[in-house]
């Protein structure tokens, strides 16, 4: 599971670093608007790539609960364990 | 400390456009001559930005009916239908829209926002899915948020986004209703409605069309994109607005559903909102009327829509993807936008500036919407304000100046001298 966690979490750093040049530094406490300068526009179609990627649905609901990278894992986490188990 | 606080940025970016010159959000017209014409800060000014379409704002008959309803029956409803009853228009109205539309069944709103929450908010509840196009207008995602389904979004004007999301849903239970517009209110771009009807048939959802900007426009009885795709079988929802081609207020949704009457006691900004004043509901049949009576009117608005589309594109600016009624100018940067805009206000053009994040590709556009009113002169006379403007402000590059043209000027209007020296003073 932990080998899991950090598989969706590479992806995303790395999918992020692609949209926002001041993802070449984060933490799990970064938050995803204001230190990287997206604005939620950007977010939002920052959240269909990671549909994409992982092949799950992500509904404005849960964007609306993502503040921190550590959040967002944790969405897209539930998210592909749900899929797993469908 | 104050409530507003959390506003900080918000005041900071309006502060600016104050300091730049006249801020678009604050337009203030003391006149209004016509459809095309107002009067701003003392100048006569072309109107390009106010959706009037079919520009029967004006129009003779509608004013005439709409003022004998008025002395006959009062200036407003001052309550809902539920709790005051509807008037004899109210019934009148929705029976005209859904013969028009050939649906059994209308639901008329107070206003388009209105109609776009109510069926929005009520049609999908919890445990259905809402997809809409990632461009879609705000009343769109504020219905969206205001009811209890899940909302996912599509990317825009894409088929086949759609049908993957569609795909990864099918396991689900609840409905799925796809929402689409005719015409995108930024760029113009009609929607791919045939191969999203085709989507639409295959995965099993429901299709709602908003044609806000498409009703009066498109089809060759003016009833908008579901019309002239000729999908108006797959299309379970068709909503609209009377703000535009019809020249008034108050928004609407027709359908074929059996039993679409029950949404009248459980949508609830239908319900708990003040209905439309009789005068205007007469105004808006009677717009409909003149709408279906005079298709030389959509005519005209499509030889001015590609008049300044081709004019805009052949100067150079970056227009949308197809020519449409609406007709945008992306560029590069915010504080050029902004000024780009003061200077055709100051030129006696007044027309849209949006700006990111309301805008797709993140890109401040210079929004204009023709209307059938419009004369040739008044467009050829942007196009040349555009191309003034453009050039002294490096958008478009600088000619000698043998190549300088004169416009055809309409009355009223700075002469080209005037107008140069007017771009130079807005230029400080």
């Amino acid at each position: 599971m932990t080998e899991h966690l950090s598989d969706t979490r590479e992806q995303i750093v790395e999918g992020l670093r692609q949209i926002a040049p001041a993802a070449v530094a984060v933490s799990g406490n970064t938050h995803i608007m204001r230190d990287l300068n997206l604005d939620s526009l950007a977010v939002m179609d920052f959240m269909l790539t990671l549909e994409d990627r992982f092949d799950i649905v992500i509904s404005l609901e849960k964007v609306a609960e993502v503040e921190t990278l550590d959040d967002l894992v944790t969405v897209v986490e539930q998210l592909r364990a749900r899929k797993l188990k469908s | 400390m104050s409530i507003l606080n959390k506003f900080a940025p918000l005041r900071q970016t309006y502060d600016q456009l104050r300091a730049v010159g006249q801020n678009p959000f604050e337009m203030v017209f003391e006149k209004m001559f016509s459809p095309t014409e107002g009067l701003h800060k003392g100048r006569r000014t072309i109107l390009l930005g106010t959706n009037n379409y079919l520009g029967l704002t004006f129009d003779q008959d509608c004013i005439d009916a709409s003022v004998e309803v008025l002395r006959a029956q009062g200036t407003g409803t001052t309550g809902s239908r539920i709790a005051n009853g509807s008037y004899g228009g109210h019934r009148q109205l929705e029976t005209d829209l859904a013969a028009y539309f050939k649906r059994k069944h209308c639901m008329v709103f107070s206003t388009g926002y209105q109609a776009n929450l109510g069926m929005l908010s009520t049609l999908a509840g919890k445990g259905d899915y809402l997809l809409l196009d990632s461009d879609s207008h705000a009343s769109i995602y504020d219905g969206a948020r205001l009811g209890h389904a899940e909302v996912v979004r599509f990317r825009h004007n894409d088929p086949d986004d759609l049908a993957k999301r569609l795909r990864r849903l099918s396991s689900e239970p609840g409905d799925k209703l796809v929402v689409v517009e005719g015409i995108y209110s930024m760029l113009g771009d009609a929607a791919p409605l045939k191969e999203i009807a085709a989507v639409k048939r295959e995965m099993g959802a429901w299709l709602m069309v908003d044609e806000a900007h498409s009703l009066g426009v498109l089809g060759a009885e003016g009833r908008g994109l579901t019309e002239e795709a000729g999908v108006e079988a797959d299309v379970d929802f068709v909503v609209g607005t009377f703000s535009k081609s019809l020249g008034s207020v108050g928004g609407f949704c027709v359908s074929d559903l059996d039993g679409f009457d029950v949404l009248r006691v459980g949508c609830r900004p239908y319900m708990f909102t003040a209905s439309l004043p009789p005068s205007v509901m007469t105004s808006t049949i009677t717009a409909l009327r003149r709408l279906q009576q005079q298709p030389e009117l959509r005519d005209r608005l499509h030889a001015n829509a590609h008049r300044l589309y081709n004019g805009l594109k052949d100067l150079g600016f970056r227009v949308g993807p197809q020519p449409n009624p609406i007709v945008s100018v992306a560029l590069d940067d915010q504080l050029l936008a902004v000024a780009f805009w003061n200077r055709l206000l100051e030129g006696g053009v007044y027309l849209n500036l949006a700006l990111p994040p309301a805008t797709p590709s993140n890109l401040p556009l210079l929004r204009s919407s023709v209307s059938a009113s419009h004369t040739t002169e008044q467009i050829d006379r942007v196009v040349q304000l555009f191309e003034t403007v453009g050039r002294q402000m490096g958008v478009l590059p600088a000619l000698p100046p043998m190549r300088r043209s004169k416009p055809a000027l309409a009355p009223g209007y700075p002469a080209n001298a005037e107008l140069d020296r007017v771009v130079a003073v807005g230029a400080r």
